[in-house]
């Protein structure tokens, strides 16, 4: 059918699915949200800049606005007083969305194991794309970006039916809530439930 | 810069303090130039403010120290204040102690101002309370935050707070 079609029109006319074609608009139109919290900040405003250049491959339009974006670059460490502001700009953020998780103290919270510090943003949101280094170099969350693009374009549909489907493998693993217990118990303590209540 | 506060000075610098609070028992001490001074908790205010009138204009940094499990020390919690006289560049270490169940000292809000956030950080990581501050309340953690984390009987990886957050999957958000 295509060739009959090819000999009608000839080459100006490309079929594929609406699917495809809004993954490829989606993966080449990334607006990326800055979650800049410390150093790696330094590394992706350098992405940016002229020298490495992100605007090549069309996710340029770092926006302050969560409700304008669709790619969180968590960028630095992220304390546990910091963490509900994530939540909550991440619940800002419309549909489709995206993450990246930049850097060893956001994949992990890095050398920072102490009393505040969030042992990796996967623990509390989804997290697509993780870059190590410490900081990473911009190639690399340029290689994350590219990797991302390719995320975008091998799944998706125009409606996003399969954010509504995903579940758990695609996003953070739920927190063992026994070794929160353990913890607890271990040093004879007892926190109040959580009373923080995510806007959605 | 000069160091102008020659050794002899500080024999003057008792003398002076010592003649503003008479009554007060000061433990003095000198250490690589240093000149420390330690007051009894009850009389914190009284000597704070001689020490404004004796000169010491600026009040550099108050901070405390948790000496539990520390050598011999006998109290639980020392609390600092770091003096600096602007024009003659002198300075003045000053120091309580203070122990459990009563970590309530006077705060030195009216005499310095400067000692809002210096206080609202001690209270925040060791439990101090200054009492007269005027806006008393943790200054850097979660004001629900339960602990005092720089006490040293308070685990390094905390007790459990870095963790209390509810999950936001791709289903639910």
């Amino acid at each position: 059918m295509a060739t009959e079609i090819n000999k009608t029109v000839g080459d100006n006319v490309f079929l594929t699915t609406l699917d495809a074609a809004a993954s490829w608009a989606r993966a080449n139109s990334l607006w990326p949200m800055p979650f800049a919290t410390a150093c790696c900040g330094i590394e992706l405003m350098s992405t940016a800049a002229s020298r490495h250049d992100l605007s090549r491959f069309g996710s340029e339009v770092m926006r302050f606005s969560p409700r304008q974006c669709d790619l969180m670059i968590v960028a630095g460490r992220v304390v546990m007083k910091m963490l509900p502001v994530l939540q909550r700009i991440w619940l800002q953020m419309p549909e489709p969305k995206w993450c990246i998780s930049m850097g060893a103290c956001a994949c992990s919270g890095g050398v920072f194991d102490t009393y505040a510090v969030v042992q990796g943003i996967d623990r509390f949101i989804p997290v697509d794309v993780y870059v190590p280094g410490c900081p990473p170099r911009p190639e690399q969350l340029i290689r994350s970006i590219i990797d991302l693009q390719e995320k975008i374009q091998s799944g998706g549909t125009y409606n996003a039916r399969e954010f509504k489907l995903r579940i758990l493998p695609e996003g953070p693993q739920r927190f063992d809530e026994d070794e929160l217990i353990r913890i607890r118990e271990r040093n004879g303590f007892k926190l109040d439930p959580p009373t923080y209540d995510p806007v959605h | 810069m000069t160091n102008t506060t020659a050794s002899s000075d500080v024999g003057d610098l008792q003398s002076r303090l010592s003649g503003e609070v008479p009554g007060v028992s000061l433990a003095w001490s000198t250490y690589q130039d240093q000149t420390r001074v330690v007051v009894p908790a009850a009389d914190l205010l009284s000597v704070l403010q001689a020490s404004k009138k004796i000169g010491f204009d600026q009040l550099t940094d108050i901070t405390c120290v948790d000496l539990l499990e520390y050598g011999n020390a006998t109290d639980r919690f020392e609390v600092v204040y770091l003096l600096l006289n602007i024009e003659t560049s002198e300075r003045l270490t000053l120091k309580t102690y203070l122990n459990e169940p009563d970590l309530t000292i006077p705060s030195a809000t009216s005499v310095w101002f400067g000692a809002d956030w210096l206080e609202r950080e001690v209270y925040d990581m060791y439990g101090i309370i200054f009492a007269g501050h005027p806006n008393f309340k943790r200054l850097l953690l979660p004001q629900e935050f339960q602990s005092f984390p720089l006490r040293k009987d308070y685990p390094v990886k905390g007790r459990g707070e870095r963790h209390n957050f509810p999950v936001i999957t791709r289903a639910e958000s």
